[in-house]
Parts: C-alpha cells; structure tokens; sequence
C-alpha cells in the first residue's frame, strides 16, 4: 500500500501522483466514476496500474488516498 | 559546427560511454538520451533520481544541503542550526547568495553560521544537551529571531540523537517554533530528497500555524513559491505580478519571513517558479487549502508574457487587463535589449547543466536572444522534469542526466558550445578548455536573472562573457610563433 494523490490537471484529467517516488502520470483510465462510487482500478499513461478502494465520488480533487500497486511501470 | 543530427548524437553517446567497464556503461546510457519533441513521457528514455555509480564524479549534494542551503536557509528571520560538525554548514555559507532586507546578526540571519561544532566527545556521548544550550544561547544573543529550524547533518541520525523531543521542549520554553529537520545529508541519492524532507517539515511545524486566525485578504493574493532570491531574483519577479495589481503575500523563502509563510495558506493562488524544490507543499495546499497552484516561468521575455498571461487567467478582468498593460509597457524595454544583444549572440550554442529548474527555464531566454541550446541535464531531477523538458528542448538536442565530470567534458569537446552554463564545480574546467562559461547557479556574483530587470541582465552577462577578448589570447605569443615558424618551414 501507499499513499498517493490524485489531482486534477487544467486540462480536466486526473493525474495520478506517488510523493515517496515523485512519480506524477496522468490517469489514462478509472474503474468506477459516478457520484456513488469512485475508485477502483486506475490505468496509468506510464503502464503501470493501481488500485484505490472504492469509495463515494469526493466532493473536490485533490484527494490523497491509499492504493495498491497492480502492474509496475517502475523497474 | 553544424547542429548534430540524430544519428551524430547517438553515435557521440557510444563514443563517450566506451570508456566504461560494461556495468558502468549499461548504467549510464540510461541516464542519456536524445531529445523527441513528439514525446509525452521521458520514462522510457532517461532514468533518473538514481544513486550514482561509486568512482564517476558526480555534481551532486545531498540532502542537507538541499533542506539548509536551499528551502529553509533563505528564511530571514529564522535561525537554521547547522546541527553537527561545522564543516557542512561554514563550507555552504551565504554561496547561493539569497538577497534580503534587514540588519544581519539582528532580525537577520540568513548569511550567518549557526552550528553546534560538534566535537568527538559529542560524537559518543550525544548531542542532545549541546543542542539545548545552543537555543538557549541564541534566544539569549539573537532575541529578534522568530524561530530556528535544527538541520541534521550526517552525524545526527548516525548517532541517533533525538533533536525532536530537544525541539519540543525547547519550543515551550521560548515560546518560538522549534523546527526539527531530519535531513542528514546520506538520505536520498541527492539533494532533491532535502527538498521534500524541508517541505515535509514546513507542512508539519509551520504552514498551519495562523489556521483560523484572521488575516485581511484580498481576491488578489498570491504568494512566489521556490524562488530564493538569488541575486535580487524574486524582487524582480514580484514587481512585474505587483504592477498588474496582484498582492504578493509571501516569498517562499527568498528573502521571505516565518510570518509570511505562515499566512500562505490564505492566499488564492500559489505561484511555483522551482517546481522541483517547492512542488511538496503545493500539493499539500491545494489538497488541505484548496489552493490551486501554477508553474510559471519568469526568464526571458516570451516566458515572461506567456506566464503573465497564464497567472492572469486565474483572475478576474482587472488583473487580465493588468497582465497586458505590464506587457504593453515593458515590452519596448525588452525589446531594446534584444535589439542590442542579439545581434551579438545569434546562432550561438550553449550547453546547460544545472540543479532544480533552470535547465529547461532558460531555454527560452537564450532562443529569445537567437541562441540554441544543443544539451541540457539536471543534477537531480526527477521524470516529471524531464517531461517537462523535452517540450521546451529541440529535436535531437542532448538531455543528460546526473551527467559525470568525465562526460560532460566529452560532450564539449565533441559539440564545442559557444558557452556552457553550469556550476562552481565545472566552471574552472571549462575556463581551462578555453571555453566561456557562466555559472547558472549563482549567476556568476551577478543577478538578478528572472523578470524584466533580470533579462537585461541576463543578455548583458552573455555577451559579456562569450565575446569577450581573452578567449582569443589563450595560446601565448611564442606558442603561436612557433606554429607561424613552423608553417613556413613547411
Ligand atoms: S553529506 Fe553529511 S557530512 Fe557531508 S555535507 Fe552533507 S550533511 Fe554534511
């Protein structure tokens, strides 16, 4: 588990961000996006590939969260 | 020379890299690469924020120096302990120049060393005691601080000294922040770890103290975050965003208070000039604040009016038509200085290899006085900044990161730039080489170099060192004789 962070960028797209690795990567893909459930698994630009636990979409981005490391873009 | 193509550069890269035993070079090549413009991720073509490898000689510093000598050094009116030996503070003192307005050794301290000097018998029995005396002495000699920071060199997290529960209690008893930074200088492979260790620390001992207090804000209140300063920088920054008719709260931490950084958190936008060194506690302010923040960049005056216009989107139409009038009027001034210069220093080359920011920030000033950058790299940077780079850098242009002594010289001999930007550390080398070099890290005793004010500055110190004269006097006269002789002979 770690913690990440997930903003918005200026274009409206997530970005996905990792402080421990400063890993920034825009978010390509998300499991669940309606207002009742937001989370699950998110799909980096880079490959790799996270999942954050469900939960209700949050009222402003950003949000730090822990999420479980899937698929590895990293080494 | 001709700029190198694709195939020159890639082939440069081999050459260089031969000299390596086979892990050495596997390992290097990944940490060079060949500019794609098309790009949008570096990952797959540089790694970087790796250890490096034992016997190259690298640029780099570590951690200490990035949490003392860069975050929270420039901080006017705090006190930051060199905690340890006297060596890592007494050898950094005042080098990065961070200008500010005050009586040194009265409500000022930032060109002063504070240190505990440790000694053996510190070493084996603990520095905790020493510590505490040491805040008590300064509280006594320098009542005008607002508060210290304890900056842990290497020895302190050997011997395992508790400098926050010294902090704490310290803390209660002048009345004061006591900030304890845990920044001893083997964490990390470099000093960008000190950068977020200092941000850390900023998020938890400092920036939520004035939660709740009131403060008078205005719809226009910004605050500069990660500009020091140097020589007079984040003053020439902060007229341009004043005349438009922002309030500057804070400067982070150029020339900047404990109280300014304080009332940050009250600000609408936060205005990020070293995205390396201060992207941390942006973050943590736009989650916990709601503080949007936005990189810009104050070098050169195409950076200078995309950013202006940039900052101003933010902004209601006031500030809007404040960004074109600051524009309108400096534009003439701008002008004229690239009317003088550029003449002087079109199609010249310039190779880069700095810190946080200024290996892709540059770029544009040099383009706007019609010179190239053919090679740029940073001593610590991370992926997002070279995203961030191959957009501002051109095709088939040289990135390097945590690039060694050896290469770097390499890599000049086989492009001859006409001038190199760099550090202390190489500048004396490439003097020797007969090369012009200016030192982007300090400016070179000179500065500022961000803003209107600063471009002029910035062309002027150019010119001034690549056409100056000496670097046609570099073979003796009877060195040349004998070549003349020679000739004739011939
Ligand atoms: S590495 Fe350690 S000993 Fe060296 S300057 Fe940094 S803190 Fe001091």
């Amino acid at each position: 588990m770690a913690n990440i962070m997930i903003r918005q960028n200026s274009a409206g797209g997530l970005v996905f961000y990792l402080p421990k690795r400063d890993l920034e990567a825009d978010i390509r893909s998300i499991e669940f996006d309606t207002p009742e459930k937001w989370g699950g698994e998110l799909k980096l630009e880079n490959g790799g590939s996270y999942y954050v636990d469900p939960m209700p979409k949050p009222a402003r981005l950003p949000i730090s969260v822990r999420a479980r490391r899937l698929g590895a873009a990293e080494d | 020379m001709a700029a190198l193509t694709r195939e020159d550069t890639e082939a440069l890269i081999a050459e260089v890299l031969e000299v390596y035993p086979d892990k050495a070079k596997k390992d290097r090549a990944k940490h060079l690469m060949i500019n794609d413009k098309t790009l949008e991720s570096s990952k797959k073509c540089i790694t970087s924020n790796r250890k490096s490898l034992p016997g190259v000689m690298t640029m780099r510093g570590c951690a200490y120096a990035g949490s003392k000598g860069v975050v929270w050094g420039p901080i006017k009116d705090m006190i930051s302990i060199s905690h340890g030996p006297i060596g890592c503070g007494q050898y950094a003192r005042a080098g990065r120049r961070n200008y500010y307005v005050g009586t040194t050794g009265v409500d000022a301290f930032c060109e002063m060393n504070f240190t505990s000097d440790f000694q053996e018998k510190d070493i084996v029995f603990g520095g905790d005691k020493k510590l505490a005396k040491l805040i008590e002495e300064i509280e006594m000699l320098f009542p005008l601080n607002k508060g210290i920071s304890v900056q842990s060199e290497c020895p302190i997290g050997l011997i395992g000294d508790d400098i926050e529960a010294v902090s704490k209690k310290a803390a209660a008893q002048i009345g004061k922040p006591v900030v304890p930074v845990r920044c001893e200088g083997f964490r990390g492979v470099s000093q960008s770890l000190g950068h977020h260790i200092a941000n850390d620390s900023v998020r938890d001992w400092i920036l939520s103290n004035r939660d709740g207090q009131a403060f008078e804000t205005t719809p226009y209140d910004v605050a500069i975050l990660g500009d020091y300063n140097i020589g007079g920088d984040a003053w020439a920054s902060r007229i341009l965003l004043e005349e438009m008719g922002l309030r500057v709260v804070a400067q982070w931490s150029g020339d900047g208070t404990l109280a300014e950084m304080e009332n940050t958190p009250k600000v609408k936008l936060n205005l990020l000039h070293c995205y390396r060194s201060m992207n941390y506690i942006s973050r943590h302010m736009e989650e916990k604040y709601g503080i949007p923040w936005l990189e810009y960049n104050f070098f050169g005056p195409t950076k200078i009016k995309e950013s202006l216009r940039k900052i101003a989107s933010f902004f209601d139409d006031k500030i809007k038509e404040g960004a074109e009038r600051v524009i309108e009027k400096y534009t003439p001034m701008m002008d004229a200085v690239i009317a003088k210069y550029r003449p002087r220093l079109e199609g010249k080359k310039v190779m880069l290899y700095v810190g946080g920011l200024r290996p892709r920030h540059v770029v544009g000033a040099y383009e706007d006085l019609g010179m190239e950058v053919v090679g740029t790299g940073y001593e610590f940077a991370h992926n997002d900044d070279y995203d961030r780079t191959i957009k501002e850098m051109g095709d088939a242009t040289l990135i390097y990161d945590d690039v060694t002594g050896y290469e770097f010289e390499e890599f000049v001999k086989a492009m001859k730039p006409d001038l190199i930007g760099s550090g202390i550390k190489e500048k004396y080398v490439f003097h020797k080489m007969g090369v012009p070099f200016r030192q982007l890290h300090s400016w070179d005793y000179s500065g500022p170099y961000h803003g209107v004010d600063g471009f002029a500055i910035f062309a002027r110190d150019m010119d001034m060192t690549l056409n100056n004269p000496c670097w046609t006097k570099l073979t003796p006269p009877w060195v040349k004789k004998e070549a003349v002789a020679e000739k004739k002979a011939a």
